[in-house]
């Protein structure tokens, strides 16, 4: 195809299409979910179920393709910037990749295993990612303030979070 | 007088030894969490809402009166010491202070911004306790049609007036309501956007939202570009003013406040433009102007006064009208809610003392700040040395234990993952993270107020403009979004050249420097086409060589 290396180097550098692509996903979905629903038309209710979600659709739809546009004419969005970021260099997956582990560990084990557990999975898992080596230095202050939030919620606050395996210890 | 007896009973009720503790705790606690870098206001207040849950309302917001302005002053100090500002509104703030900080003056900077600050507050809660009941009394007349339309001015000037991409802001818009529709529809009891599964079925819960957005998202990004070398605070001592700083001051002060207050309470006011205008004023009005740039005490009176002023002017249509302009008043917004409380003209029948204690404790918390934060900024100073892996974890931390605390669900964690990835996508890619918060809060009311007007007119779509107000509302809507094409037209019948002094005194037609300077670099690697570009930076940005101060920060 002729115009296949220009549009590959149109690609390249474009990871916001990206973004355009998900506000068409998400108006299309929104558009599809709310044209299901089915309501005969009320007096008391002229506007209905269905008219904002089609509204909500349409927005994203027309951002999605508008987006699009822009990127491709080389409109790019600014990053945003903070005390501690430096956007000199690219964004560090080997840094996100373990913390969502984390987190995603907490998710499944804060049932299970309780709080005082998955919290300190969390934190501790959370501060290695980041760059932390005092392993047991961390890890006392991940206890530390796992055991802190259990209590200080439950004792304080009278919400009891999950106790999961330590049940009946704590 | 009214005003005075229900402002004096909010007294009594904050100042039980109870609520004044309470009221301490918040103080405290917002401006710790306010300092630690990378925490700005909204965040401090969302992720500092768990801490509420077990008191009543009326405690529970005297603490958030703490919390709120703790906030909104640890914001200036972490931009005095540490030059990079996490909050736009405290831009201006670092030009000033930073430069005072380097140059031997961080006690002077901190404490005309902590005595600024508690003057604008001060001026800036008595003007709310005196406008906010005209206003509802205002508001009590309003109809449906009135309401749907000003809250269509509200979304609209937040996502077309802010940020620098009106394209950007609305797509987020976009993807704020299409949160808030998740969930039974109330009138008929439909599902929307659920797929299936039942724990959806009431709706995203506002806070998980917000915690995501605010706190996880902001990890995740910060995460991702983790400053490698660390950046130098600046000592400091015990903060006090000669008399010199003191005759440079005050007059800075109120005209700080005089800015922040009216754009404050404006919808898409926020505090950006009055900082920023502040600023100009008082580099213009200086008897010292060759101070400016340099450490110039009036460049850090007057946009920390506007700031603070700003803050108390938000809380006047969120109160009366339960419109939320900033994300720090929308997280507040949303705790209301959480209590089954919903702000707006009725909350000042319904919820009168509680209303009024909120109002005194704002003054209380005020003063409170003064006398704390004097003293205890040395300590303040120390926090922005924590070590970040410890910091940021522990934003991950708590924001877990919030989201999860609100219905001890582990599924509201997922969801906490899922808009914590959005708000780092959104993050990455200038997406504005204000009118999605907006578009969540305001979405749900939004569709109700739409369908009682037409209930009202039987399903004629004229019943949208059959209120004077409404209209009026309206009219503003179109100019702001026409604006820009307004502007491109009076621009190409005058050269760029005459437009630039307007830059200064109009805050709207500062993006237009950044278009010049696109325009006058066609090829450069980031620009965007034209409608577009013009909203691109922030009104701040463009007059501040705030680029040039990042670079020298990252050679060493």
């Amino acid at each position: 195809m002729s115009s296949s290396p220009t549009l590959a180097s149109r690609l390249k550098g474009r990871s916001e299409l990206g973004v355009a692509l998900l506000l068409g996903a998400a108006g299309a979905l929104v558009i599809a979910d709310a044209a299901r629903i089915v309501t005969p038309y009320s007096q008391s209710d002229p506007v209905g179920p269905k008219t904002l979600p089609f509204i909500v659709g349409g927005l994203l739809l027309v951002c999605s393709v508008m987006l699009a546009v822009n990127v491709l004419r080389g409109g790019q969005g600014e990053a945003e910037g903070g005390e501690d970021v430096d956007l000199t260099h690219p964004a560090d997956w080997k840094t996100i990749l373990p913390l969502v582990g984390a987190f995603v560990a907490n998710i499944l084990l804060i049932d299970w295993a309780g709080w005082v557990i998955s919290g300190t999975i969390l934190f501790w898992g959370s501060v290695w990612a980041l760059g932390g080596r005092r392993y047991i230095r961390d890890g006392l202050i991940s206890v530390a303030l796992s055991l802190l939030t259990f209590y200080g919620f439950y004792l304080g606050l009278g919400i009891a979070l999950p106790a999961g395996l330590l049940e009946g210890i704590l | 007088m009214d005003v005075f007896s229900s402002l004096m009973d909010g007294f009594a009720t904050a100042l039980t030894p109870m609520n004044f503790l309470y009221a301490v705790i918040g103080v405290v606690l917002g401006t710790a969490v306010g300092v630690l870098p990378g925490l700005g206001p909204a965040m401090t207040v969302a992720l500092l809402l768990p801490v509420t849950y077990a008191l009543e309302p009326t405690s529970a917001f005297i603490m958030f009166a703490g919390i709120y302005y703790g906030g909104m002053y640890g914001g200036s100090t972490t931009s005095i010491l540490l030059n990079t500002p996490g909050e736009s509104s405290s831009v201006v703030t670092a030009i000033e202070g930073n430069k005072m900080a380097k140059a031997g003056r961080a006690a002077q900077a901190l404490a005309t911004a902590a005595i600024g600050s508690f003057v604008a507050g001060t001026i800036g809660t008595t003007l709310l306790a005196v406008c906010a009941p005209i206003v509802v009394d205002f508001a009590v007349s309003l109809g449906a049609p009135s309401y749907f339309a000003i809250m269509v001015l509200a979304l609209l000037a937040v996502t077309a007036v802010l940020g620098s991409s009106r394209l950007r802001g609305f797509a987020s818009l976009g993807l704020g309501l299409a949160i808030g529709l998740v969930g039974l529809d109330v009138v008929t009891g439909q599902a929307r956007l659920t797929f299936g599964v039942p724990l959806l079925a009431d709706g995203l819960d506002i806070v998980v939202v917000a915690v995501a957005i605010f706190a996880v998202g902001e990890a995740l990004w910060v995460a991702a570009h983790l400053r490698r070398n660390p950046l130098q605070v600046i000592p400091v001592g015990r903060p006090w003013m000669g008399k010199q700083d003191w005759k440079r001051s005050w007059k800075p002060w109120l005209r700080g406040t005089a800015f922040g207050f009216p754009f404050g309470a404006l919808p898409a006011g926020g505090a950006e433009i009055p900082t920023f205008l502040s600023y100009v004023t008082e580099k213009r009005l200086s008897k010292h102007p060759e101070e400016f740039g340099k450490g110039a005490i009036e460049g850090v009176a007057g946009p920390e006064a506007a700031n603070n002023a700003a803050a108390a002017g938000t809380l006047t249509p969120m109160l009366a009208l339960g419109l939320p302009t900033n994300a720090t008043a929308a997280v507040m917004l949303a705790a209301f809610t959480q209590y089954g409380i919903q702000p707006g003209p009725q909350l000042f029948e319904s919820e009168g003392p509680l209303v009024w204690a909120l109002i005194a404790s704002l003054f209380i918390g005020n003063l409170l700040l003064l006398i704390i934060n004097l003293p205890l900024a040395p300590m303040w100073a120390k926090l922005l040395q924590i070590p970040r892996p410890y910091l940021y974890a522990g934003i991950l931390f708590f924001a877990t234990l919030g989201a999860y605390s609100v219905n001890l669900q582990a599924f509201d964690l997922v969801l906490l993952l899922a808009l914590g990835a959005l708000g780092f996508m959104m993050r990455r890619f200038g997406l504005p993270v204000l009118p999605l918060i907006l578009g969540v809060i305001l979405g749900p009311r939004l569709e109700k107020q739409l369908r009682q007007t037409l209930q009202l007119s039987a399903g004629d779509p004229a019943g949208l403009w059959s209120e004077p107000i409404a209209v009026t509302v309206y009219i503003i809507v179109a100019l702001i979004l026409l604006w820009p094409l307004l502007f491109k037209l009076i621009r190409r019948s005058r050269p760029a050249a005459a437009v630039r002094p307007a830059v200064a005194v109009q805050p709207a037609a500062a993006d237009h420097t950044e278009q010049r300077q696109d325009s006058s670099a066609p090829g450069a690697h980031d620009t965007t086409d034209d409608g577009d570009a013009a909203r691109r930076s922030t009104v701040p940005h463009d007059t501040v060589p705030r680029d040039t101060t990042q670079h020298e920060k990252e050679k060493p």
